[in-house]
Formats: structure tokens, sequence, C-alpha cells
């Protein structure tokens, strides 16, 4: 039998060892390597957060200390021990019993993270259930309502019973927490649990985490952004290529990067660094080829404007049979080359004001011109051969892709009719994928052999295929690791000096927003809070909503305090 | 298959806050169904080549020569096939509204009464069919499927296997080889439970080939999914989490192809009774056919065209309780 519980724990004692951890996949000449060689230990009421970008090997990692590598893992390691208990080859059973009773781990996005046909309260009983420690119906009710408060959840006794997809995303992401936190784990590990949420939502989050840590909890944070964990980690290990490649205190890191890769993570976080800078160090390639006219650099108030929105409404039938308005009249103007910044939670009706831009709903009252003449008014056929001036990119480009068809293909599809040769087709797709900064050799290519980063610039060269005068941009860097948004927002701004088109530019994450855009809106149930220029939003925000939002922003901590935790869980979130 | 697929999206829309509009709707719906497959019957016998009268006189008679004008006077005024179209569709229609399906050409009794008697085996061994497939795929699924062994490959391969073969060989190799060879189970078993064994495996075996395939398909994906990872990393086992998480997803497609199956079952249920010699639907449906008895043939054709649209809407209700989500969205 497996003793665990009874060794004293000391403030000092180790609580999790690690030395020389190897993760490889496959065996033999297949044989691939994803972490070489990781040490660290964590004590209690310490956080150490493990920073790098995906496929860094951060995750594979993460699981290895839970025996969930995966079943062609080979894992390797001088010491793993958890209390002074050795941990390598151990038993399943044995495993199962740590799992969950002495680590808890939560995954990245709770929509699919946690089961979407079982309630939540369900969910979070499992553990206890598993570990057999309630002895009754309901006492597991009981926990499962003191643990929906622990983590912040407004009105526990409903919500146990609702499935996932009825929260929103940062009470699902609690919920998942407290699913983890069931049996009182002594160590919480936590895989980008921020990632998929909106800047409030995960200000709470990390608060949560936080007050996890004070509670005496060892935590193992792991980000690929260097924002988010700054406020909480102790300790800072940047991983690439599954090697460490710094280790220090956050004050050490940020203050004085000594690996040139962690100043290029520092570098792409978009609020420490001057607004339209550049992120990324890599140059994108330019082609001489085309050097289109520069964006005319007139008075913004002097260009024409191109897109006119006026009190926009659109309703949606609520749950209880009643119409909801989803975007409740909104007014607004997009000049020729300029970005126009749209800011809000999700559900805050952004996405569906985007759709009546682009005319693909209809609004129910108010209307957009484009260009100075009627286009949500216009019957679809009148609407067809100015379609291509407005272009699209999604949050995630894989799903707006068709899988079979080829990178040439998929941009081919974009372009003009008056191309007409095969031939001057194809050169115009070189050239368009020489502007993202791809080469022609990924022509052939289907979208799931290519990364995530060359996937946004494709579709990316897709949208600019037809010469468009507005790109709507949804999420475009949402869905993307840190280094890569910042390569991302850089030709972004490069593409709109050299092609003089306008972005309506929609994000959750206002230091996204705020780096691009001329103009910021900020959006809250269908409405517009606030509208102004960008620096005149951050210096005199108008309501208190936009001043939450940016007091929320996740900023590199130069002067790390420890023990800077915000009093938001006390304070109840709605 | 196209109906379930289309009413099942309806469902979705509908079910939202007022499951008795849904209901009513269902209903509806499934009253039209069997109302297109009763003027497809009707139409089915008047296109058909061969003069009705003449085909009766024949069927009653055994003879096959040409009737005399007066006969054919006389069974066309009996049945009423003298008449308009229209007014013989009218008539058809209130017949069927009163529960009668027309007499039968060769047995001169009401064709209700001849499918009440023959249905209910053929109904058990359709359901017999039915839920040994599912346990059957479930099973193996359950055991098998998304590990990395030679076991899950041959899993699939048999799978594929079972998909394709017909059922009535299938039926004949068992026949042989249990019953003639073996002598575990009887040749004819007439209706007895141990004479259900082998013409339930004949029909079930080609089913569970297609439900395993679907349901591991989604098996192997669901696997994969960062919950399936939450549930193990809180303690959960592996075959814990394949029986309480992942086999409910994978359930779901196989649920929705459960309706389109009770319909082939059924079809296929007919084959195999003939190949057991088993008492049903399966042996008077034959003889209707071959000699021509049309009202037997369009009766079963309703009666399926019910069953079809009972069956798709209890597929809809069990759809539901898996998935929760469709009830609340």
């Amino acid at each position: 039998m497996l003793q665990l519980r009874p060794k004293p724990i000391s403030q000092q004692a180790d609580l999790l060892t690690v030395d020389s951890l190897r993760v490889s996949f496959g065996r033999g000449i297949d044989e691939k390597t994803v972490v070489r060689s990781i040490s660290f230990s964590l004590r209690p009421g310490q956080c150490l957060a493990i920073v790098g970008e995906s496929g860094s090997g951060k995750s594979v990692t993460a699981r290895a200390l839970i025996g969930l590598a995966g079943r062609h893992a080979n894992v390797h390691a001088r010491q793993l021990s958890l209390d002074g208990t050795d941990l390598m080859g151990l038993s399943d059973r044995a495993w199962r019993r740590i799992r969950g009773n002495e680590i808890g781990f939560v995954l990245q996005d709770a929509l699919v993270s946690l089961d979407p046909l079982r309630r939540i309260g369900k969910e979070i009983g499992e553990g206890l259930r598993l570990h057999r420690a309630v002895s009754s119906r309901e006492e597991l009710a009981q926990r499962v309502i003191a643990l929906l408060k622990l983590v912040g959840v407004p009105d526990p006794e409903t919500k146990a019973e609702q499935l996932p997809h009825q929260l929103s995303g940062g009470q699902r992401q609690r919920a998942l927490i407290a699913s983890a936190l069931a049996l009182d784990p002594r160590i919480l590990i936590a895989d980008e649990p921020t990632t998929a949420l909106d800047v409030t939502a995960q200000a709470h989050v990390l608060s949560l985490l936080e007050e996890t840590k004070t509670r005496g909890k060892g935590l193992i944070l792991i980000s690929h952004d260097l924002a988010v964990v700054s406020r909480v980690a102790d300790e800072i290990l940047v991983m690439r290529g599954g090697e460490v490649v710094e280790r220090g205190n956050p004050v050490q890191i940020f203050r004085d990067p000594g690996h040139p890769y962690t100043k290029q993570l520092l570098d792409a976080v978009p609020s420490g660094r001057p607004r339209g800078s550049r992120l990324s160090p890599s140059t994108i390639v330019r082609s001489p080829a085309r050097q289109t006219q520069p964006a005319v650099q007139s008075p913004p108030n002097s260009r024409p404007i191109l897109l006119e929105a006026t009190s926009l409404v659109k309703r949606f039938k609520g749950p209880d049979g009643t119409l909801r308005p989803a975007v409740d009249g909104v007014s607004f103007e997009l000049r020729s080359g300029e970005t126009l910044g749209v800011v809000g939670e999700s559900g805050s009706g952004k996405s569906t004001m985007a759709r009546m831009v682009l005319a693909l709903d209809e609004p129910d009252e108010g209307a957009v011109r484009f260009a100075g003449r009627p286009w949500t008014t216009l019957a679809e056929r009148e609407r067809r051969a100015r379609r291509r001036l407005i272009s699209l990119i999604y949050q995630d480009p894989l799903s707006s892709f068709d899988p079979r068809w080829t990178v040439e293909r998929i941009i081919s599809d974009s372009l003009s009719s008056d191309v007409e040769t095969p031939r001057k087709r194809q050169e115009r797709v070189i050239e368009l994928l020489d502007m993202v900064g791809l080469s022609q050799a990924l022509l052939d290519r289907r979208p799931l052999e290519l990364s995530g980063g060359q996937r946004q610039r494709v579709a990316i060269a897709r949208a600019i295929a037809p010469n468009p005068a507005v790109i709507v941009c949804d999420e475009p860097v949402s869905a993307l690791d840190v280094s890569i948004q910042a390569q991302v927002l850089d030709l972004l701004g490069y593409l709109k000096d050299h092609l003089g088109v306008s972005y309506l530019f929609i994000s959750h994450d206002l230091s996204v927003v705020r780096h691009i855009s001329d103009r910021i809106m900020v959006m809250r149930r269908g409405s517009i809070v606030d509208s102004g220029a960008t620096d005149e939003i951050f210096r005199n925000p108008q309501s208190e909503y936009t001043k939450s939002l940016i007091a929320a922003m996740p900023q590199l901590v130069r002067d790390h305090q420890i023990g800077h935790s915000a009093t938001i869980l006390e304070e109840g979130i709605a | 298959m196209m109906l379930i697929l289309t009413t099942r999206n309806d469902a979705v829309k509908i079910v939202a806050h007022r499951p008795i509009v849904w209901f009513a709707r269902r209903i509806l719906s499934g009253v039209a169904v069997v109302w297109a497959a009763a003027t497809f019957a009707f139409l089915i016998q008047c296109v058909l080549p061969g003069d009705r009268a003449q085909i009766i006189i024949n069927v009653t008679s055994g003879n096959v020569g040409a009737a005399s004008s007066a006969e054919l006077a006389a069974i066309n005024a009996k049945y009423g096939f003298d008449q308009p179209l229209a007014v013989q569709y009218g008539k058809y229609i209130l017949r069927i509204l009163h529960g009668d399906l027309g007499e039968s050409y060769q047995q001169h009794r009401p064709v209700a009464g001849i499918i009440a008697e023959q249905i209910g085996p053929t109904i058990v061994l359709a359901i017999a069919g039915l839920l040994i497939a599912w346990i059957i795929a479930i099973l193996t699924t359950l055991f098998i499927a998304g590990r990395d062994n030679i076991w899950s490959k041959l899993l699939n391969d048999m799978q594929v296997f079972l998909a394709t073969v017909p059922p009535y060989w299938l039926a004949t190799i068992l026949l042989v080889v249990f019953a003639v060879k073996l002598r575990i189970f009887p040749v004819i078993g007439g209706n007895s439970p141990i004479g259900l064994v082998l013409p339930t495996l004949a029909l079930a075996l080609e089913l569970s080939g297609f439900f395993g395939q679907v349901v591991q398909n989604e098996f192997t994906r669901v696997l994969e999914q960062p919950f399936v990872t939450s549930a193990r990393a809180r303690g959960m086992s592996d075959f814990g989490v394949r029986l309480r998480h992942v086999l409910r997803h994978a359930a779901l497609p196989g649920i929705t192809l459960s309706g389109w199956a009770l319909g082939k079952l059924l079809s296929g249920a007919i084959l195999i009774e003939v190949v057991f010699a088993r008492q049903g639907l399966g042996g008077v449906l034959v003889a209707a056919t071959s000699s021509r008895d049309v009202p037997i043939v369009s009766g079963a054709v309703l009666i399926s065209a019910g069953l079809f649209a009972v069956v798709s809407v209890i597929v809809d209700l069990t759809y539901r309780v898996v998935d929760p989500r469709i009830k609340l969205r």
C-alpha cells in the first residue's frame, strides 16, 4: 500500500522533485524526443510556470507528471517523486490513487475539457466518487456546491444542474478548476488555463489560481503567454524544442532575459510594447514586384468613409422564446486606410455586428452603407459584384478551408476572374504568398500539413487576393501562440501600410486591439459603451466597463510582487 | 435514412421549449409518411403491367389462360376497377382510414388479418436482431476499440467483413455449421426461444458490423478529446472513462442509424425467415409477391411505413435522453 498522507509537510520540503525528465515517443529509429532533461522542484505555496510555444514540450511535461504522457510515450527520469514517494514505474492502480487525490490537473478550454454531455455537478463530483471521499449522495451534492462556491461560480445550485455549454467561458473554466480541487490535492497543474478566455474571465481565473497558491498548494502553470504567468509565478522555466532555455524568478527574466528566445517571447506581448511597433523579429519577405501605392498619408478625418453603419439592431430568439437584441443600436464609420478595433467579451454582439457588415445577416433595424452606396438594403444579386471588396479573416482558418484543397487552390479561388490564364493566376498566388511571407514551396500543401501560423497567413493571403477595400478580422489571432500572434499582427500592419486596406478588427483581447487599432469601439451586451481614438480610450476611458477591461489586461509584471493577490473572488463575480 | 436525418434537425429546433408542439409535428409527419406510402402502393397497383382483373382471375383459378370479357367485367365491377382513378384512390384511402387494407386475391381474407397473424414473430426477430447487434457492437468497442494491438485491427476487419456479407449467405452458413453439423440449435426452430438464436444472429452480425464501424470511429475520435484526459487526471481508470464518458458520445451516431437499421432489419427478417422456415411475414410476402397478390404486398408496405414512422420518433426521443444538449438548447 502506498502511504502518502502521513508524512509531515514542512514548509521547505519539496513537494515534487523532477530530475532529468526525458520523454520520447516511438521506438528505434522512429523515436522522437520531445522533452530532454528537465529538472525542477516545487514547494508548497509556490508557483512554477513553464512557458513556451506549442510544440515546445510543455504540455507533455505536465502530463508526464501525472503519468498520462500517452500510450506511446517513453518517460525516463533520474528522479520523479511526490513528497518522497517515487513515481517512476508506478502501477496504473497506484497512479490512479495519486491523480485527482494528490495532484489536480486543469486543462485548457473547459468547453472540451468537461464532458459536454454531463452536468457540471456530476463532473465535479466524479473525483469524489472515484476516490470514495464521500459517504452519501447528500454529502456529494453538498461538497459539489461548496466547491463551486469556492471557485466563485455564482448561483452554484443552478449551475451544478447545467451542462457545460450553458455556462460562460469563465464559469466553465472555474468549474473545471473546481473539479481538479475536489479532493484538495497538494499540487495543482494548470495547462493553458486562461487561453480561451476573454480578459475579465482571464483575470478571475488567475486570481483563483493565485488564491489556491496562497492556500499552500504547489501550483504548476503552463502557458505560452509570459504576461499571463508573470503575476502568479515564483519561478519560470522557458522551454523551447523540449529543453529549458532559461529559468529564473520573474524579476530576473523580465528585467534581464538571458536567452534570445526569452527576449523574443517578451517582445511578442503586445501590452509590453509601444503601439504599432514590431512585435516579432523575423522580417517579412517583401516583394519588390508589387509595390502598390502606399496608403495615402492624409489626416484620418479627411479620408473617405468606406463603411457607415447606422443604428444597427439584430434580435435573436432567447431560450424562453422572447426576442433579445444581440446588437442594439450600433453606429460607426470606418474610413479608408483605417483600423477600427472592436473589443468585447464573448456574447457582446461583436460577431453578429460583423455578420451584418458582411451582409451575411440582415439587420432588423438600421443599415450599413458601403463606399457611399447602400449595402445591407440591397438584394443579394446587386451586392454580389461588390462582395469581393470586403474580405474576412476568421479565428480558426482550418475550419474555413476545404481540407482537401491545396494552398494554391484556396488562394486562387478568391482571385478575381480578371486574372485569366492559369499561369497568371499561379503567378499571382505566388506573389500573394510572398507578400504574407510564405514560400511558394507551400503551393501544393493542404491545410492540415501547415502550422497554425502558416494557416493564418494563407487565410490572410486569401483575404487580400481579390484586392479588397475592407478586411473584417474576427478574432484573427486568438487561436495562436503569442509569438505567432506577434508575427501575424506585424503582417497585418505591414499589409495595411502597403495595400491601404481598412480593417474592422474584432477581438476579445484588449492588448491586441490596442496594438493594431487607430480607433477602438468597446462593446458590451450589444451596445457600444466607449469609442474613440485608441490613445484617448486608454488615457480617458468613459465607461466603468472599459476601465475594468483595461485594469484586467495582463501586464508583464516587471516589478514582481508576491502576494499581489486580487480580491475579486471575495467580491463575488457575475 | 434521409427521413431520419431531416426530422432530427427539426427536433433540434423545435424541441427547444415546446415538447408538445414537437410531438404533434412528429405525429403529423409520421402520418404524412404513411399517406405517401399508401399513395405509392396505390399507384404501383395501377401502373403494374397486365390487367388487374386478369391477374385476379388467374390467381383465384390457378389457370393462366385469358378470361372471357364477361368474367373480366364481373371482376372489374366487383373491385371497382371500372371507376375513374380518382374515385378508386379516394375509396382506397377511405378504406385504409377504417383499418381495411383490402382482401387477399388468393386467400379471400382481409389483408389486415393476415398481416396481424404473421407480423408478431417478424417484429420479435427484428428487435432481437437490433438488440444483439447493439450489444455486440458496444462490447467489442468498449474492450477493443482505439487500442493499439492486433485485436483492434482484427475487430475492424471483422466488422467490415460482416457489414458486407449478405445476411442470407451468413444465415445458410450458420444453419449448416450450428444446426446441421454441430446440432446445437434446431434446423427448424418454430417460435421457441432457442429457435430464435440462429436467425437473430444471422440478422445481427451484419448490422453489428455497420454499428461497430460507426460507433468505433466516433469512439476513437472521442478518446482523443481533452475531457477524456480530464477524467483520467481525476483518477478514473481507462475502462471507466470508456464506459462512463466515451461510450455515450460514440453511441449517438449509432442511435441515429437505428431507425434506418430497423427498416433494414424488417426486410432482412423476411429473407431470414424463409431460410430458416420460420413463421412470420416472410413466407406470406414471398408467396404474395410471386403470385402477384397485390393487396398483401401493399398492405405490408403500409405497415412498414407506419412502423418506420414510430421507430424514428423513438429514435429521436432516445437521442434526446443521451444528448441532453438538444433538449436544452
